[in-house]
């Protein structure tokens, strides 16, 4: 067992871990953030995806102890401090991006990461950054023309309805 | 304009709250104290004997709780199958024995042979390692047509032969079928498989066995689409625990698409283990488990011949198709190629004379059930598939050929037994042209022509058969349940509302769609109801969620129940206004009399039905609740046209969609939003299924596509943006809504229309290709045009 502190979502944490336990059993089992959601095992589903130091990560690749130190952010930590949707949540909310919720969490914490190295993606960049995350249930339209919303920027045209 | 938050508006989804923000309460998300992990261990071969186990050193390991065998099920049933088909001579089918852990036999990759329970999930995997299991690997039967060869080795020992059932559909028919194709001008021939697929909600299944000792109940959660029906099966057919003394809870499930309709082994295993060994036990399943023991869709291989007159009428259809079993008989496995396949052959033609035979095969594959369309998918494609060979073989265009056998007078009795109410073809085909801008291919072809790319068009037009099912017909038929709907109606003193629905939710949005009918005929803000479901020992018996149900059937029943509640608050309010029942009216949460001004609030009512001081005792109990169950007389017919344009690169053979359009007939619609986001998703899954889902094993039974590395799901980067359309109602005529379901549909249009458009744009380079299996590889597209 190895002692791992970080911060998530702006609070301090720590907690003993075996060499062996991912960051995602660290949120969801130690921490009880189980927003953070596990959908495969193979690192390809996305369901998963935090922050690290305010890069996107898949959860279930990372082990805690690689953690320790960092600064983390989950799901939890999306919405405005009056407890509010943030503006990608609630583009998602306005654009119906989600229907079971299960590929949500790890949507929006991707669609973050993207918005903030690309504030203005394209309707195909937007797919391309998505690569990594998989839904079931939307087929995409609505969860990238949530993105593109969320980005301030016109919907309509790209949306072939 | 409909009302804000009532029937027809697209109000935004409550349940988005708790999703969005990571609040929402999966079954993995459950953790009771001192709870226990199950690692279920499976047979890594297709078939063997399992000669010996020995767990005692894995039972030595630290803190190992017990090892499972099937020596500790003796005594317990096996897992049922809820539909029994009858076959073409009135025989019962081949129904074997499906234990809850392997008996002797493993018999497909994947079969839970032990389980190890321990205090953490990584004990019990190290402890796995420790188990001496000893298998005399036998000879797999994978092929359906090699499973039916004379002396073929047998998936189970104790069964005749490997073919569950040979039916025939209508058998009365089959000799006027076989006259009319002899004698018919012209016949069109198609010989295809429809590929295996899996589910893959992304929400893995889970379980978590509790038993409290105290008052001998057994609590299950588990991920599934229809709690009821598991407590139904579990504790009748399995486990012998009676109702009362089990409840069953399935919370916020992340998708389902057929897989979690079924009983399976882990959720009898985990209530079982959980009292064995006084401690709750989970079973959280990884996606790799998921490949391997979640139900398979589809799988079946078809000839499919329809034959025409001069002029193209169709005249007369069969059908011969082999149906994937797998190893044992899933819940509802028998009745997906016949009941939910066969009755579906008319599609939206005329054709008078249908002959279709299906045979069921038993191979050492994971068993095969529905998977979203269930059945519909596979007749709509290979009819809609050998239309469109019809049209080019007859020199038609294949818009027009579908007109001229479009069903056009309702209600229409089909040969294949269903009775169509509504529909209107012409209208979803014009619409569908109009969408996808039909009258401008020729010039976007000559342009993709002139980048070395091949365009082309594909239609296709589907009719399905939801709101499942009136169950005296689906009786007859060899359903072994009911498929009622019940709901109940429970209005609070100060007039909130709660209604528990049998239905279940797992990301079509009921906890909205729902409350906006209620709001809708109460009169009352929607965020005054509250819809709940899920959970056994909270809503009354109900049949889940599967078929596109949900509004059609569970919804009725709601109706149903709030008209109940309605006249009862009138005849309360006729006491409050001294007038008499017949001169209430009820509207916008008031009650008045009728060319009066006198009036009465719904919340005044409400108080008096839970403080009854002014009340007529004399006639009517106290309180505001009712219960309605909801037994449809017919299935809805949801239908509607889709097309496909596509570009085809001839040097590599790749595929790329460019567009596609959904023109659809689902009645009255409750909620816009979510309806097309229904849409949107059946899409892909149909597009993934032509493209790049499949699901294949090798010739010894080992899973090739066991994992994301090598089943291929779609992701945003294949599909295009969507144009879909819910303008052509033609509503149902037999449920209060007048609605039809519209969760299927997707899925079930799309395959044939891709397949088409792939097909149309290799023909018009000059291509002689008139069909390519599915998913359409960028080898398999390139092998067909050069072959
Ligand atoms: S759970 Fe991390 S990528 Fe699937
Ligand atoms: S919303 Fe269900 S997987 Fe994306």
């Amino acid at each position: 067992m190895n002692k791992v502190s970080m911060t998530v979502n702006g609070r301090t944490v720590s907690a003993d871990v075996e060499g062996r336990t991912l960051l995602s059993s660290l949120l969801r089992d130690d921490l009880h953030l189980t927003g953070t959601h596990v959908g495969c095992d193979t690192s390809q589903c996305g369901a998963c995806v935090v922050h690290v130091d305010g890069k996107a990560v898949k959860a279930c690749t990372m082990l805690a102890a690689e953690a320790d130190g960092a600064d983390v952010k989950t799901i939890e930590g999306m919405a405005n401090a009056d407890g509010s949707l943030g503006v990608i949540q609630q583009a998602f909310r306005d654009y119906h991006g989600l229907q079971c919720g299960f590929c949500t969490p790890g949507m929006v914490m991707s669609a973050a990461a993207l918005l903030e190295e690309n504030p203005k993606p394209s309707e195909a960049e937007v797919r391309d950054y998505l690569e990594g995350n998989i839904c079931r249930c939307t087929g995409y339209h609505n969860i990238v023309k949530a993105i593109l919303a969320a980005s301030g920027q016109q919907v309509e045209a790209v949306a072939a309805e | 304009m409909p009302k804000d938050g009532g029937i027809g508006a697209s109000t935004k989804r409550r349940e988005d709250l708790r999703f969005l923000t990571g609040r929402g309460k999966y079954t993995d998300d459950i953790n009771l104290q001192n709870q226990t992990y199950a690692h279920f261990v499976r047979s890594d071969v297709a078939h063997g004997t399992i000669n010996s186990i020995n767990a005692s050193a894995a039972e030595a390991m630290p803190g190992v709780a017990r090892v499972f065998t099937a020596k500790d099920f003796e005594g317990v049933g096996g897992v049922p199958c809820g539909w029994q088909v009858t076959d073409r001579h009135g025989q019962p089918m081949q129904e074997p024995k499906h234990p809850v852990l392997a008996e002797g036999k493993v018999r497909h990759v994947g079969d839970p042979i032990a389980v190890v329970v321990a205090d953490t999930l990584e004990q019990a995997q190290d402890a796995a390692e420790k188990l001496e299991i000893d298998i005399t690997e036998l000879p797999a039967v994978i092929d359906m047509k090699d499973a039916l060869q004379d002396g073929a080795t047998k998936v189970h020992d104790d069964l005749t032969s490997n073919l569950c059932y040979d039916w025939g559909f209508v058998e009365e028919n089959r000799d006027a079928v076989d006259e009319a194709i002899k004698g018919a001008h012209h016949v069109t021939t198609l010989e295809l498989k429809n590929n295996r697929l899996v589910a893959n909600p992304m929400e893995p299944r889970v379980a978590v066995g509790d038993y409290d000792f105290s008052t001998d109940e057994h609590t299950l959660y588990t991920t599934s689409q229809n709690p009821h029906v598991i407590r139904l099966l579990m504790g009748a057919f399995v486990l012998g625990i009676p109702e009362h003394k089990l409840r069953v809870v399935a919370p916020d499930v992340g998708g389902g698409f057929g897989a979690k309709i079924y009983h399976y082994a882990e959720e009898a295993f985990c209530t079982f283990a959980a009292k064995a060994i006084g401690r709750p036990v989970k079973w959280t399943s990884s996606r790799s488990e998921a490949f391997m023991s979640d139900a398979h869709g589809r799988d079946h291989v078809t000839k499919i011949e329809l034959a025409m007159d001069e002029n193209g009428k169709f005249l007369a259809l069969r059908t011969d198709t082999h149906a994937n079993m797998g190893a044992y008989l899933s819940t509802f496995a028998p009745s997906i190629p016949t009941w939910l396949h066969g009755t579906l052959m008319a599609g939206n033609y005329t054709t008078p004379l249908i002959y279709v035979n299906v045979k069921a095969v038993f191979t050492n594959t994971v068993p095969v059930d529905a998977y979203r369309g269930a059945g519909r998918p596979e007749a709509t494609f290979q009819l809609e598939r050998v239309v469109d060979k019809a049209a080019r073989e007859m020199g038609i265009d294949p818009v027009e050929l579908r007109r001229r056998n479009f069903i056009t007078e309702f209600p229409y009795a089909t040969p294949v037994a269903v009775e169509y109410d509504t529909g209107d073809y012409h209208a979803t085909m014009d619409k569908l042209l109009e969408m996808s801008d039909h009258a401008g291919f020729e010039a976007r072809a000559a342009e993709s022509k002139a980048n070395g790319k091949l365009r082309g068009f594909g239609i296709a037009h589907y009719i399905e058969a939801c709101g499942i099912a009136p169950s005296n017909l689906v009786g007859q038929l060899g359903a072994r349940a009911g498929l009622y709907e019940s709901a109940t109606v429970r209005v609070n003193a100060t007039g909130s509302i709660s209604v528990m629905t049998g239905s279940h939710s797992h990301g079509q949005g009921h906890e909205t769609s729902f409350a906006q009918v209620v709001s809708e005929m109460i009169g009352i803000d929607a965020n005054q109801i509250d819809i709940v479901h899920g959970d056994t020992s909270k809503t009354p018996m109900g049949m889940g969620t599967y078929g596109s149900r949900s509004i059609a059937v569970g919804g009725s029943a709601m109706v149903r129940a709030t008209e109940k509640i309605i006249n009862k608050a009138k005849k309360i309010a006729s006491h409050l206004l001294e007038a008499s029942e017949g001169d209430i009216e009820f509207k916008n949460g008031e009650f008045t009399v009728a060319g009066t001004d006198k009036s009465v609030a719904w919340g005044d009512v409400t108080l008096a039905a839970y403080v009854p001081h002014n009340y007529p005792l004399e006639e009517m109990e106290p309180g505001l609740e009712e219960t309605a169950f909801y037994d449809p007389a017919n299935f809805t017919y949801p239908s509607g046209a889709y097309g496909c344009e596509v570009e085809v690169d001839p040097e590599t053979g790749k595929v790329t969609v460019l567009g596609f359009s959904a023109a659809d007939d689902f009645g009255n619609i409750i909620n816009p939003m979510i309806v097309e986001g229904q849409v949107h998703g059946g899409l892909a899954q149909g597009i993934g299924q032509a493209m790049i889902e499949n699901c294949a094993y090798d010739d010894q039974g080992q899973l090739l596509s066991g994992s994301y590395m090598d089943y291929a799901m779609p992701r945003a980067d294949d599909l295009p943006m969507f144009k879909v359309d819910h303008s052509s109602i033609t509503p149902c005529t037999h449920n209060p809504l007048g609605v039809k379901g519209c969760g299927e549909a997707g899925a079930i249009g799309s395959p044939p229309a891709l397949v088409n458009a792939v097909v149309d744009a290799l023909q018009r380079a000059g291509h002689d290709v008139t069909h390519i299996d599915m998913p359409l590889s960028p080898d398999r597209v390139w092998a067909a045009m050069n072959s």
